[in-house]
């Protein structure tokens, strides 16, 4: 079973901007594994007659019509966020772009 | 501050001289649906920020996506338009990335099952030659909401403290149309850029998808470009310049980026693979970020979505009540009007020619319709910086400006002044001409009242044209259109004053 590497999870903490140690990098790259081993099981399972699914259901094409419906007040759209300012959410500095 | 890179560029007939250009283009269109395109939040511009959010496009737990039907309807007819085949079975897939423009944390877009692929859109350069564009794709997809980075000098998030986010626009529905590999263009590809966006804004807009106004950002175009030495197949590694906005821009983004390229490899550098942005300023690029590979979004497919599998009669049905392609149209207008390639390309540049087609429609003389968008207009709307189609005046009222100058009752100085006036907010054509007093004198007496002062004031110059010298008439109508401030038809003046002076025109 191909396991997570070390630097796969300083790939992945780089794409999310979170600076990792190294004992970190080292801890999570365990606990990864024991997850994606985890779920890994799933297609020890799924053998040929089993073709990958996105959706539990046999459905297509469930659309709606182009109509308006009402849309939550700022108010409330802001409500549950850690912070606003300007009507708007508020989030910390943005690292890594320019 | 805008991040200045030293780059020397190198001269635009060099670098092609050692270098075969590629490009991608990757266009972004948002559509003009009235909903976004997994809710039922209203798309409408200039709202409050955070007015048109609901628990879907929030990214609530628990809130379940459901697709717009005219949202596919509209990329079945681009698919279509753009001469590729449509999917049997498609789904969505979920983009994931870290960064705070989309509340869910991942964009809701199509990754190895786009809705349509595998066309073509023929575009036609100035003089005339015809170039296939190759369509790789056009697939479905979101766009993301509103930053404003605060705290910084100059709005970047470079320097910014902290950012504000605005989630109106997210969910609204994108479609993204990716070229193959654009070959074989040479020096022309910049050219070949240029052509393909308005070609392809034409299209959209003869759909009736979206209004495709790049200058608002409803059209939004990437271009990746890159360059291999002649004779050499594989291609180059390429650069990304984001949203550039404009036809002109995408041209310069191009021509630009073909410089810069030959440059650092001359020098023996290599070029990185990264998106640049475009700087309206000066027409150059600066590095924005390393590119994430395709792997690092860890797309999947999207499970609140149910698949779409467009039926083959529906598809067929879109495909019957198709409008005439624009090029087609166009051929046929210049038939009809009477005009030369370049003249029927300048007019696709400035985005006029539906508003001339209104204009004829309305009861002008197509030449009067070409003059004045072409003209007064085009001049006010670069001055200041708008589309033709958002100045204040309808195709409606330049008829009525065309239908009094064809009557006589205004001259063309008068026409730019009612055209003005209209433009300012003063009211309809004929309320100017009221207000402005702007008429042309053709109150014989009047006129020749002037005339007569005119000779009176100026003996030697009446004296020369008694003597033959019909060119010295010109200062004469001169000192008349000044006395009726520009209101006379000066065809009339003239033969008012070579009649009084006993002088044959």
């Amino acid at each position: 079973m191909p396991g997570i590497t070390r630097e796969e999870v300083a790939h992945l903490a780089r794409l999310a901007r979170l600076e990792l140690k190294d004992e970190e990098l080292d801890h999570f790259a365990g606990q990864l594994d024991d997850i994606i081993g985890a779920v890994a099981r799933v297609s020890e399972v799924a053998d040929q007659d089993v073709p990958p699914t996105s959706h539990p259901l046999p459905l297509t094409n469930v659309m709606r019509a182009d109509e308006v419906r009402p849309s939550l007040t700022p108010e409330q759209a802001l409500s549950g966020a850690p912070a606003q300012e300007q009507q708007r959410f508020k989030v910390p500095q943005i690292l890594g772009e320019d | 501050m805008t991040v200045t890179e030293h780059v020397s560029l190198v001269p635009y007939e060099d670098a092609l001289a050692t270098y075969d250009p590629v490009m991608g283009l990757e266009v972004h269109v948002e559509l003009g649906t009235r909903t976004k395109m997994f809710c039922g939040c209203s798309t409408e511009l200039g709202a409050d920020p955070n007015s048109q959010t609901c628990p879907t496009c929030l990214g609530m737990p628990g809130a379940l996506p459901v697709v717009n039907a005219i949202g596919v309807e509209s990329a079945v007819k681009i698919g279509l338009a753009l001469n590729c085949e449509i999917a049997e079975w498609c789904r969505f897939a979920r983009k994931n990335y870290f960064y705070p423009d989309m509340p869910k944390n991942f964009q809701t877009s199509q990754y190895d099952e786009p809705i349509a692929f595998n066309g073509y859109l023929d575009v036609q350069l100035e003089d005339g030659e015809v170039f296939r564009v190759e369509i790789e794709r056009a697939h479905m997809e979101e766009d993301t909401g509103k930053s404003l980075h605060v705290g910084g000098a100059t709005g970047r998030i470079h320097g910014a403290s902290h950012s504000l986010l605005d989630y109106n626009r997210a969910g609204i529905p994108l479609i993204e149309i990716v070229t193959k590999p654009i070959e074989g263009a040479g020096a022309r590809a910049p050219e070949v850029a240029k052509a393909y966006v308005a070609e392809l804004r034409e299209l959209i807009k003869a759909l009736d998808v979206s209004e495709a106004r790049m200058e608002q950002g409803q059209m939004r175009c990437d271009v990746n470009l890159s360059l291999r030495p002649h004779g050499r197949e594989k291609f180059g590694t390429r650069s990304e310049t984001k949203n550039v906005n404009s036809l002109r821009s995408v041209e310069r983004a191009a021509r630009y980026e073909i410089q810069r390229h030959a440059a650092v490899l001359d020098g023996g550098g290599t070029i990185i693979q990264e998106t640049r942005h475009f700087h309206e300023e000066d027409g150059s690029t600066t590095s924005g970020r390393v590119k994430e590979e395709a792997e690092d979004y860890r797309y999947f497919p999207e499970p609140d979505l149910v698949p779409i599998a467009p039926p083959r009669e529906w598809v067929e049905e879109l495909r019957g009540g198709l409008p005439e392609l624009p090029r087609l149209r166009r051929k046929r207008l210049r038939e009809e009007w009477g005009v030369s390639e370049h003249d029927m390309q300048s007019m696709l540049n400035a985005g006029a020619v539906d508003l001339i087609t209104a204009t004829i429609e309305a009861g002008a003389p197509a030449d009067q319709a070409r003059k004045w968008w072409m003209g007064e207009l085009a001049r006010s709307a670069n001055e200041t910086s708008t589309d033709l189609a958002a100045l204040p005046i309808t195709p409606a009222q330049v008829a009525r400006v065309a239908e009094l100058v064809t009557a006589g009752e205004l001259n063309d100085k008068l026409a730019r002044q009612v055209l003005e006036g209209v433009l300012a907010g003063e009211g309809d054509p004929d309320t100017v001409v009221e207000k402005r007093g702007l008429k042309v004198v053709s109150d014989e007496g009047a006129l020749g009242t002037a005339v007569d002062e005119a000779i009176a004031a100026n003996p030697a110059i009446a004296d020369k044209i008694r003597a033959g010298k019909i060119a010295a008439a010109g200062a004469l109508v001169g000192a008349v259109m000044k006395a009726t401030r520009g209101q006379a038809d000066a065809a009339r003046v003239r033969e008012l004053i070579l009649e009084r002076l006993g002088a044959e025109g």
